[in-house]
């Protein structure tokens, strides 16, 4: 079947068969920072953004996808580098296996939320699971980096 | 979960022509069909048919069945009708990424005995659109067999309403152990019990009876199951808990 859709700013068409998911064929188009973590759509290490909603690209249809805009880390990579320093700086990456589906969803949530409480952050990032750590150094970096924003006047 | 053809058809006439082959299934998030070993020959996607809104109609709130899970729990529309119970029924489901994929169609039309969508949808006494059976109420459409309709919509009528929900759950974002959503419509209060592990059941509070009498009624009427997060012995004493704490919290709510 036909795929047409644009993929971090690039337009993209190929062929997929019907039942192919939306991770597998981006990882087939050099989308590595996608993984799949789990078979049960809980970890949330493939999340990817459709028309900037965090989804997991696991359950996602590719075929859905058609005429919409996907991004990835691969799309996103001055933001993530950004809040990768403050994750550095808490010492919050271990295996790192997790990391570019949790920054996915970090940068969601600065578009979705206007209330950055602890509580409100933890419950955004709930699907996103982490066997490494206790989660406490990625909110450590989290508050970092979003008082980092309110001072450079993007998160209030 | 295997299937052969894609098609995203242009009616719902076209939808619900396809899905009388018993070889067609119709998507919703494919959250748990992914998870299964079906093989099927082809998969009808709703997704072009624009059901995937929230529309105040003024008397009524209706929601399309490809709306998602994540939608709902941030409606502002749907949660200043019911106190907030959308948000807080949705908002244990996985985690943001999960919501916005699963739908509501999708949660409702399997009947799952673990659905806190079916649960809050029953309490809220909302009524569901099947393309070709039409409307009915909620808790008639639970108890029907599954069938080869499509679910359109799912209508609450906008009506003053207090709604409790609760859940236990073993750890966050799992599966529930228990939901309960107790509801007070019209004078009437309501207590929904889902997750047993059996699909959600409605009970209907008898006047003059205190909360513990309404919650040994419900944990004498219920049946109760056991599986691998809690017996069936666990789960209804967990009733008996929740139905108490949610008909204090409504009390709570109308002083």
């Amino acid at each position: 079947m036909k795929l047409d859709f644009t993929l971090n700013g690039r337009k993209i068409s190929d062929e997929v068969t019907a039942d192919t998911v939306l991770l597998d064929f981006l990882r087939a188009h050099g989308c590595y920072s996608v993984k799949r973590g789990c078979e049960t759509a809980n970890c949330g290490m493939c999340t990817v953004l459709v028309e900037g909603r965090p989804m997991l690209s696991c359950a996602v249809p590719a075929m859905r996808i058609n005429g919409k805009n996907v991004t990835t880390l691969e799309g996103l990579q001055a933001e993530a580098t950004e809040f990768a320093g403050f994750m550095a700086d808490q010492g919050a990456d271990q295996c790192g296996f997790c990391n570019p589906g949790f920054i996915m969803n970090v940068l969601a949530m600065l578009n979705e939320l206007n209330d950055f409480s602890e509580e409100n952050v933890r419950a955004y990032l709930a699907g996103n699971l982490c066997r490494c750590t206790g989660f406490a150094s990625q909110h450590r970096a989290i508050a970092a980096y979003l008082e980092y924003k309110r001072k450079v006047g993007v998160a209030q | 979960m295997r299937y052969k053809n894609y098609v995203m058809p242009a009616t719902l006439e076209e939808a619900w022509t396809l899905n009388q082959k018993k070889s067609s299934r119709i998507l919703g998030g494919t959250l748990w069909l992914r998870m299964s070993s079906l093989s099927f020959s082809t998969a009808i996607d709703l997704s072009g048919l624009g059901l995937d809104k929230i529309e105040d109609t003024g008397d009524e709130i209706c929601i399309g069945c490809m709306t998602s899970l994540h939608d709902i729990e941030v409606s502002n529309t749907i949660n200043s009708l019911c106190g907030g119970a959308a948000r807080e029924a949705l908002r244990s489901i996985v985690g943001v990424q999960f919501r916005n994929c699963a739908t509501l169609g999708g949660s409702l039309y399997p009947r799952f005995g673990f659905s806190d969508v079916l649960t809050l949808f029953m309490a809220l006494d909302a009524d569901v659109e099947l393309y070709k059976a039409g409307r009915m109420p909620i808790c008639e459409f639970a108890a029907r067999s599954h069938g080869r309709d499509i679910l359109t919509h799912v209508i609450i009528k906008k009506r003053p309403m207090r709604v409790c929900y609760l859940s236990q759950r073993n750890s966050k974002t799992d599966f529930p152990v228990l939901t309960c959503a107790v509801s007070e419509l019209e004078g009437r209060m309501f207590c929904c019990v889902g997750a047993r592990p059996l699909r959600a059941a409605r009970f209907e509070r008898a006047a003059d009876v205190s909360d513990t009498e309404f919650a040994e009624y419900v944990q004498r009427s219920a049946t109760f199951g056991g599986n691998m997060r809690a017996s069936a012995d666990y789960r209804r004493h967990i009733a008996g808990v929740l139905v108490r704490r949610g008909c204090a919290a409504i009390r709570r709510d109308s002083k």
